[in-house]
C-alpha cells in the first residue's frame, strides 16, 4: 500500500503519521502543499494533524485552498482512500469532501488528553480493524474540535451509517457525540482524535495499530 | 476601492466564544446583556472603480474562502 501525506506549513502530525503507516507495512511519500500533483499510483492520501497556516482565518481555510488541495480533492473523487486527522478533518470539511465544520470547543478550552472512543459500524476499511461498540482510547488535542452539522445532515449521517467513532464521554461539544464520519462511499474518514499517536506501548497505548494494519491489508486499488 | 465583508455565525449555531464575552461582561457588572455573537471583520482593497463588480468580486470571494456556508453568513458592504 502505498500513502502520501500532505504537510503544509504548521503541519505536526506528519512524521508521526508516516511512522504509523510504515509500521504497518506501507510504502509513505511526503507531499509539500505547493506541490501541484500527487505521486503516481498513490492508494491513499493523508492529512496530518498540526496548525496548518497557523489557523488563520478558520482552522484548515487555507489549507483547503493550497495547490496539493486540489489534487486531493480529484483523488477522493475518483474514489481514492483519504485520511484527514485533527487539523487534517478541519481540511477535509473545509474542502467539501466531508459535510459539517469543526468549531471551537464548547468549553473554550485546548484539551490534550487520552480520550475513550466508541467504534461505530460505519462498513469502512478504516473501522475494520475493531468491532462495532469496542471501545478504544486515542489521544485528542484540539482547540477546535467541536464538530457541527445541522439536524438534517446529522439524520442522513446517522441514516447511512456513516459515523465511525464517537466520544464515550463527550469533550467539546461535537454533535452526536461525533468523533469521526466517513464519506458516503466509505472511504474519507475525518477523525478528530489522534490514532497515529497510538501505535507504541510508549505512547501509552496501541489501540491506534489496528486502523493502520486493516489499511495497509484493505485497501482496494481506486 | 474598499469593500467590507462581515462573517458571523448563522443563527442556531452555538458561539462559545460570544458565551464566554458574554459572562465576562457580567463578571464586571455590565447587566442586562443578554446575547453576545462574536464574528469577524474583513477588509478588502480592490482594484476596482465599480461598485457593483466590487460587491460581486467580493461575493465570490466570501463564497470560496471568507466564510464557510456551513456554519457562518456574510454581509458585503461597499465602502
Amino acid at each position: 500500500m502505498r500513502a502520501a501525506i500532505i504537510v503544509f506549513p504548521g503541519s505536526n502530525c506528519d512524521r508521526d503519521l508516516k511512522v504509523a503507516f510504515e509500521r504497518a507495512g506501507a510504502q509513505v511519500s511526503m507531499v509539500w502543499h505547493k506541490d501541484d500533483h500527487l505521486p503516481e499510483g498513490i492508494d491513499m492520501v493523508a492529512v496530518p494533524g498540526g496548525f496548518s497556516f497557523g489557523d488563520y482565518l478558520r482552522c484548515g481555510a487555507i489549507a483547503a485552498q493550497s495547490p496539493v488541495s486540489a489534487s486531493l480533492v480529484r483523488h477522493a473523487r475518483r474514489g481514492g482512500y483519504v485520511l484527514g486527522i485533527c487539523n487534517g478533518f478541519q481540511v477535509l470539511t473545509e474542502t467539501g469532501l466531508l459535510p459539517g465544520a469543526l468549531i471551537r470547543n464548547a468549553g473554550l478550552k485546548f484539551l490534550c488528553q487520552d480520550e475513550p472512543l466508541v467504534v461505530r459500524d460505519s462498513g469502512s476499511v478504516f473501522t475494520q480493524g475493531y468491532a462495532p461498540g469496542q471501545r478504544v482510547t486515542f489521544p485528542i488535542a484540539h482547540h477546535d474540535g467541536n464538530y457541527q452539522v445541522g439536524p438534517e445532515k446529522l439524520a442522513e449521517l446517522r441514516g447511512e451509517g456513516r459515523v465511525a467513532f464517537t466520544y464515550a464521554d463527550n469533550p467539546n461539544g461535537s454533535v452526536g457525540d461525533i468523533a469521526g464520519v466517513v464519506s458516503r462511499n466509505r472511504r474519507v474518514l475525518g477523525l478528530m482524535p489522534h490514532p497515529e499517536r497510538a501505535v507504541d506501548a510508549a505512547h501509552g497505548g496501541t489501540d491506534g495499530q489496528a486502523m493502520f494494519s486493516a489499511l495497509v491489508a484493505g485497501l482496494v486499488a481506486a | 476601492m474598499k469593500v467590507r465583508v462581515d462573517v458571523m455565525l448563522k443563527a442556531g449555531v452555538l458561539d462559545p466564544q460570544g458565551e464566554a464575552v458574554r459572562a465576562a461582561l457580567g463578571n464586571l457588572g455590565f447587566e442586562g446583556v443578554e446575547k453576545v455573537r462574536q464574528g469577524k471583520l474583513i477588509e478588502l482593497e480592490l482594484a476596482e472603480d465599480d461598485p457593483e463588480v466590487a460587491r460581486a468580486r467580493a461575493t465570490e470571494m466570501a463564497d470560496k474562502l471568507l466564510a464557510n456556508a456551513v456554519i457562518e453568513s456574510y454581509r458585503v458592504t461597499v465602502l
